[in-house]
């Protein structure tokens, strides 16, 4: 027997108390783990994103597209080492509710671009050549059971053709992916001219350009001159690093770390209050046996971190068990949600940031009656009984 | 004999209130290495408030408790906890046994304060155990225990650290005639064989009969009578 068993003891003396305690720590900090995690796939956006890129929109807002001209005109300007472009199509899937992410795109300038996607050169080069070839990421793929070689149809809700069609051919000669799994792999991609030439209206527009600078030193520069080059002119321009970019569109579901701070704030405020009350009557009703303790020459300090440990070591307990259970979960939507949120997982740091605050609740919970049980009176305590 | 104790006008008071309220004033007494002493007294004359105070759970108001050359009274909250420890042994009239702990646990308890390894200790436990004659209750924990066998665990956790001397708080006044009987001449074994001083408060002159001596203390004041032990 030790300190550790005394602890453990104390701690599981009322089962239901304790097991009712642990299930509360436990919701919380699975409640952080799920958000979390879900933050940092929406924030890695901002990570993931290279640090020599710029992402070129309409002032207005990047749903407006802007001219096809002012691709060239970028390429122009000094420290810009390669520009792309990209323009939304959407789509979906034969049915409304399949939806499909779906940009097109220049096909050299763009994997130049996003040099992190890979496949088969044999599949690069047909992407590269066909030009009805729709480049399917591999969550994608996997979520439609879609393969090269297949043919199939996207429809869009905005796009029309001049013929009147809203239907679009495509054949799948490419599919892509990355090694790092947070590299979305949940969109495709086709060429622009297949794209453009058919269409009903707005034609020759561009959604927005994606633009690599020869140094990062000079993204302030080049994003200014560009933005610079088309001020006063019918579309405007807005140039920010890609990261920023990323940041600004994860920001539209709203300011998730807010969200994340207000449930996972509401949720620990709620188990502190809890807890701690629950803490300070369990060691109230354990005045006589800490006047014991005390009696037979424990001191006043091993009871402090006896009873703080007990809040430390629930806490700790219900906390783990929470974060693992948010492992589990978080593993077992991940595959269903790879189209919509690739890399999905329990990062370290959501992990370890869960235990520190683990830790955290239980000194909180433990300090008032950790110092009760250490100003217990012997004699006072042991006269009551 | 040699002194084990020895308490020099020694006073203890409170206040409630306005009002100041003395226990006892001025008492100075020796309680010889060896002796098993009863002491009785009409509720509220003092005799818990001694016991304490001999055990350092209290501070007197005035004067000394001295033992072995140690000032008890001058100790700090910390060397007096280590002070008790290492020559104290307490028995309660409740038991106060810890009811998540099994009877060797709570034996244990107090050999968690030394560096005795965990053999070193289980041994102790035993041993102390089988002095009390419950080593097959070792397992149980104090509700599968009557009353009779949780005060024996609870001299069994006063002694296993062996201290000199054991404070005894009523330790028959929860028990029936038979099962304070036993208690007794348990008390009165760890004292003839063992030499252990024992300082018992009672309010059972049957059961002090089992003391070498006798104090009543009343108003304050004491008054001893010699008696040869029951046997």
């Amino acid at each position: 027997m030790n300190d550790l068993t005394l602890i453990r003891k104390n701690l599981f003396r009322k089962k239901l108390r304790a097991i009712l305690l642990t299930l509360s720590i436990l919701i919380a900090f699975l409640i952080f783990g799920v958000l979390g995690a879900f933050y940092s796939v929406w924030s890695s956006g901002g990570a993931l994103a290279a640090d020599n890129r710029l992402i070129t929109v309409n002032r207005i807002n990047f749903t407006v597209s802007m001219p096809y001209a002012y691709w060239n005109r970028v390429a122009a300007l000094d420290g810009v080492e390669t520009v792309s472009h990209a323009s939304w199509f959407g789509g979906y899937y034969q049915d409304p509710t399949q939806f499909v992410q779906t940009f097109a795109v220049d096909p050299e300038t763009y994997l130049e671009a996003y040099a992190e996607l890979t496949m088969p050169a044999d599949q690069r080069e047909a992407f590269l050549t066909t030009r009805d070839c729709l480049l399917v990421g591999a969550d994608l793929a996997g979520q439609y059971g879609w393969s090269v070689g297949d043919t199939i149809p996207l429809l869009s809700n905005i796009w029309q053709k001049n013929d009147g069609s809203s239907s679009w051919e495509f054949n799948i000669c490419a599919v892509f992916d990355a090694e790092d799994d947070k590299v979305p792999a949940n969109y495709a991609m086709f060429h622009y001219d297949y794209y453009n030439e058919p269409l009903a209206f707005n034609q020759d527009q561009l959604g927005w350009l994606i633009i690599n600078t020869t140094d990062p030193a000079l993204n302030d520069q080049v994003a200014r001159a560009v933005d610079e080059m088309f001020a006063n002119s019918p579309a405007e321009t807005e140039t920010t690093t890609e990261a920023a970019f990323n940041e600004a569109f994860a920001n539209q579901f709203g300011n998730i770390a807010l969200i994340l701070l207000f449930v996972v704030g509401s949720a620990f405020t709620t188990i502190l209050i809890i807890v701690g009350f629950t803490m300070v009557t369990a060691i109230n009703e354990r005045t006589g046996e800490i006047a014991v303790m005390k009696t037979l020459g424990f001191p006043a300090p091993r009871i402090f971190r006896m009873v703080l440990s007990e809040s430390v070591m629930l806490s700790l307990f219900g906390g783990l068990l929470g974060l693992g259970l948010a492992w589990l979960m978080i593993a077992a939507v991940a595959p269903v949600a790879a189209a919509f949120l690739p890399g999905l997982s329990l990062p370290p740091s959501v992990f370890w940031v869960g235990v520190g605050l683990s830790v955290l609740l239980g000194l909180l919970t433990g300090l008032v009656p950790a110092i009760n049980a250490q100003r217990v009176k012997i004699v006072t305590a042991l006269g009551k009984q | 004999m040699t002194s084990l104790y020895t308490l020099t006008d020694l006073s203890k008071g409170y206040t409630r209130g306005k009002e100041s309220i003395t226990i006892f004033e001025e008492l100075t007494m020796t309680i010889p290495e060896g002796d098993f002493m009863a002491i009785m007294g009409p509720s509220g004359s003092g005799k818990t408030t001694l016991l304490n105070l001999l055990g350092g759970i209290d501070r007197p108001t005035s004067g000394s408790v001295e033992c072995q050359g140690v000032r008890v009274d001058k100790l700090s909250e910390g060397k007096l906890a280590k002070w008790r420890s290492q020559n104290v042994g307490f028995i309660f009239q409740f038991y106060n046994l810890m009811p998540t702990l099994t009877a060797a646990q709570n034996v244990e308890l107090p050999l968690l304060l030394t560096g005795l390894s965990g053999k070193q200790r289980k041994e102790r436990v035993a041993t102390a155990l089988d002095i009390v004659g419950l080593a097959d209750r070792k397992g149980h924990r104090p509700r599968q225990l009557s009353g009779g066998q949780q005060q024996r665990v609870a001299i069994a956790r006063a002694i296993v650290a062996d201290p000199k001397v054991l404070l005894c708080d009523e330790p028959t006044g929860d028990l029936d005639r038979k099962s304070a009987d036993e208690i007794l001449e348990t008390l009165q074994l760890l004292n003839k064989d063992l030499g252990k001083t024992i300082v018992m408060v009672t309010h059972d002159p049957s059961a002090a009969r089992y003391a070498r001596r006798e104090l009543h203390l009343d108003k304050g004041r004491f008054v001893e009578q010699v008696q040869e032990p029951a046997q």
